[in-house]
């Protein structure tokens, strides 16, 4: 049916994940440039600079941050399930996601003066999410009897009874001062000595290809990602996927056609506790060592933000809000340090970013590379008002988010030159 | 979240000080879940920002008596509890200014919108005011300069600091005002029929425009109230820090106990809240068991243990469910 995507014969067509060939095509190729990033970043492959490739990524720095974007896109694939899909505002994600990594420290991590049982990561990754997703299931009852803004003020609460548990079960947490380090990331069989397969160690594989840890742990992440990403869309099109958005659509009328409340919200809880558990695992792993007041509640603010800005319920939204929210504050900190060198270079663009970058302490500006030295929002900061931003701004002008913006320019180049 | 709750001075007997820390604590979750009911009951949207509104509020109080020292500088023969007061007044206008300016571009626009979209909106802006806010108040606590300094009162065996006192007669005096303005007031009647159903409201020709703003305009002053307090207390030397916008989460669990739609109900949340703090502080700080800063999470414990008994609060109005 070339030419007219929208004519579908017949059901499984109507429910494919990728209706057109053209579909198809384009997001393998995306999928196969995803896979390649890490070789042809120069540095990982041989000497530096041997392929030629985009040199953005070039540096391993930003390939870190795919690894992180990575990490919060499951992360905000179970928020999405919770909140996207069944309705239940949660202010609590980051509550799971320190639970999901204090679990795998403990299943991980070699025993020594905190707790650590020293096991191999089979055990403690799946660990890492079923925890939480218990804990989820536990704490549903609760969620479940409260409805709408009781639930959102409830979850706010679980993330400050969370910050008070982890400061003071310094046996598992290491407390407020040192903080913990995590299992690495590294495969085997039992506890033996050599490690299958090490994300942490830099290798050769293939006799050819030289691979940094951090290309072999992006690597790991992508398939991770690519794999949770995939059960997250295929529960949409299913029974309890169409259950979970009855009651968001309206409760009352999802129980008279049949679908358990209870049942099914406290699933949804259990399923996003999970990938919040995975997320929240990984994230400490990958970071290597985190204090307890890391899980707070500008964390779960984050998580809204990214389904918020990507597309609230949809994945395609969801990852678009991944990237936009991870990419955006590396983008922000270049951004300023590119203005702070023009400014002080003097000339036109002086004249027009002086306003916008303080270069010292006398020079008034909205942001500055220097906290506390300079006058003005430090870029930390000027982030967390730029998430304050967008949030606010697709609220009220896109409330589909980016995924929405995606939707109406495909619209609108599908009836080109018509308006229609 | 206040880690130590000690409001007493030394040399009070331990009844005396679980008094005094009951009615200071009391009195401040009171004063904060009053503003949060006014919106919630006019507007029905729940405000993520009263935070960090009070914390603006609090900052504008510092600037304006001390740094800036309007209108202080123009009157110098004045004496200081005048200034002061006078510069209190003129911080707490430019907080309900500044609330109705917020309402009008954020808000406004999510008129008839979802209640979840809108309390995300208030998130939203929480963020922003506080990140902004704290910056401009810096690492250092920035004192308020109130004219009773380090002054205490004896009273019959225990010593308090005068604000104690000032706290609970503010608070009697914005409860009567606000159940005078809900039930005795044409705009109270407007209100309530804006919360209960904006189209509705709008049919009946009352312009829920102008509702929504003058109800952001009194949250955004009784935060800033609230906000004096909570840099007065708690800290008495120090005045309003970073930490400031994050002690008025701890008023949600007031807001929940008491019902979100429930004048009176804030009242009684707050002081059961604030008993149930200073009991914590007396008598489990220091078992071991516990750990620190227990006290600091009993509000949330409370939260949840009325919410599995009552899912609605202790006075709020239950959500009809027809089928």
């Amino acid at each position: 049916m070339l030419g007219r995507p929208l004519l579908r014969t017949s059901y499984e067509a109507d429910m494919a994940l990728f209706p057109s060939v053209t579909q198809r095509v384009v997001f393998a190729l995306f999928l196969l440039f995803l896979v390649a990033i890490p070789f042809f970043a120069p540095g990982t492959i041989g000497e530096s600079g041997s392929l030629p490739g985009p040199t953005f990524l070039g540096t391993s720095d930003w390939l870190r941050l795919l690894v992180t974007l990575g990490i919060y896109a499951i992360g905000a694939l179970g928020l999405n399930i919770l909140t996207g899909l069944a309705g239940q505002v949660s202010l609590g994600h980051a509550f799971f996601m320190a639970v999901g990594a204090y679990t795998a420290a403990v299943f991980g991590s070699p025993q020594g003066p905190l707790w650590g049982l020293g096991l191999p990561i089979w055990i403690w990754l799946p660990m890492a999410g079923i925890v939480p997703a218990i804990l989820g299931t536990l704490i549903a009852p609760a969620a479940v009897r409260v409805r709408g803004l009781y639930l959102a003020v409830v979850t706010l609460g679980l993330v400050f009874i969370g910050e008070y548990l982890w400061r003071n079960l310094d046996f598992i947490t290491g407390g407020s001062q040192s903080g913990r380090t995590f299992p690495a990331l590294e495969f085997r069989f039992w506890q033996e000595e050599e490690a299958v397969l090490s994300m942490t160690e830099p290798a050769t594989w293939f006799g050819v290809l030289n691979m940094s840890p951090t290309a072999k742990t992006y690597l790991f992440v992508l398939v991770l990602t690519a794999v949770m990403a995939l059960v997250a869309k295929n529960l949409q099109r299913t029974r309890t996927g169409r259950a979970f958005m009855a009651i968001r659509d309206r409760d009352v009328a999802a129980e008279v056609m049949g679908v358990d409340e209870f049942r099914t919200k406290t699933l949804a809880f259990a399923i996003s506790s999970f990938y919040a558990g995975i997320a929240g695992a990984l994230l400490a792993t990958f970071i290597g060592r985190t204090i307890p007041e890391q899980w707070n509640l500008n964390m779960s603010v984050e998580f809204i933000a990214i389904i918020l800005i990507g597309g609230i319920g949809t994945v395609t939204g969801t990852l678009l809000g991944s990237a936009f929210v991870i990419i955006l504050p590396r983008l922000v900190a270049d951004l300023t340090q590119l203005g702070e060198r023009l400014v002080r270079e003097g000339g036109t663009w002086a004249t027009i970013l002086d306003p916008l970058v303080s270069t010292g302490s006398g020079d008034w500006g909205l942001v500055n590379t220097s906290a506390g030295v300079a006058p003005g929002l430090s870029v930390d900061q000027l982030n967390l008002v730029i998430y304050g931003v967008l949030i606010i701004g697709f609220l009220i002008f896109e409330p589909l988010g980016l995924y929405g913006i995606w939707l109406r320019i495909r619209n609108y180049w599908k009836g080109w030159p018509f308006t229609y | 979240m206040i880690e130590a709750v000690v409001f007493a001075q030394a040399g009070t007997s331990p009844a005396g000080r679980l008094l005094v820390d009951f009615l200071s604590l009391g009195s401040i979750y009171a004063l904060l879940a009053m503003g949060f009911v006014i919106i919630f009951k006019a507007t029905q949207v729940l405000n993520f920002a009263h935070g960090a509104l009070a914390a603006l509020g609090a900052f504008l109080v510092a600037s304006f008596a001390t740094v800036l020292q309007v209108p202080g500088r123009w009157m110098p023969g004045a004496p200081l509890w005048l200034r002061w007061t006078l510069s209190v007044l003129a911080a707490l206008a430019l907080a309900t200014i500044i609330g109705m300016v917020l309402e009008r571009i954020v808000i406004r626009p999510m008129l008839g919108e979802e209640l979840f979209a809108v309390a995300i909106v208030t998130l939203g802006l929480d963020i922003i005011i506080r990140t902004i806010t704290n910056d401009f108040i810096g690492t250092q606590a920035r004192p308020l300069g109130d004219p009773f300094g380090t002054n205490v009162w004896a009273i019959e065996g225990f010593t308090l600091i005068p604000w104690t006192i000032i706290a609970q007669v503010a608070t009697t005096i914005v409860l009567v005002a606000l159940v005078a303005l809900f039930f005795r007031s044409r705009l109270g009647i407007a209100m309530r029929a804006t919360a209960f159903d904006q189209e509705a409201a709008r049919a009946q020709g009352i312009d829920v425009g102008r509702v929504f703003s003058i109800s952001w305009g009194i949250g955004a002053f009784l935060a800033g109230v609230a906000g004096i307090f909570l840099s007065l207390f708690p800290r008495r030397a120090a005045g309003v820090d970073q930490s400031t916008a994050f002690f008025a989460f701890a008023a949600f669990p007031a807001i929940i106990l008491g019902g979100l739609d429930s004048v009176v109900g804030a009242v009684v949340g707050g002081f059961a809240v604030g008993l149930a703090q200073a009991l914590a502080t007396e008598f489990l700080t220091g078992i071991s068991f516990l750990g620190v800063g227990f006290a600091g999470v009993v509000p949330y414990l409370l939260m949840l243990a009325v919410l599995l008994i009552r899912p609605y609060g202790l006075f709020g109005s239950e959500e009809i469910r027809r089928v």
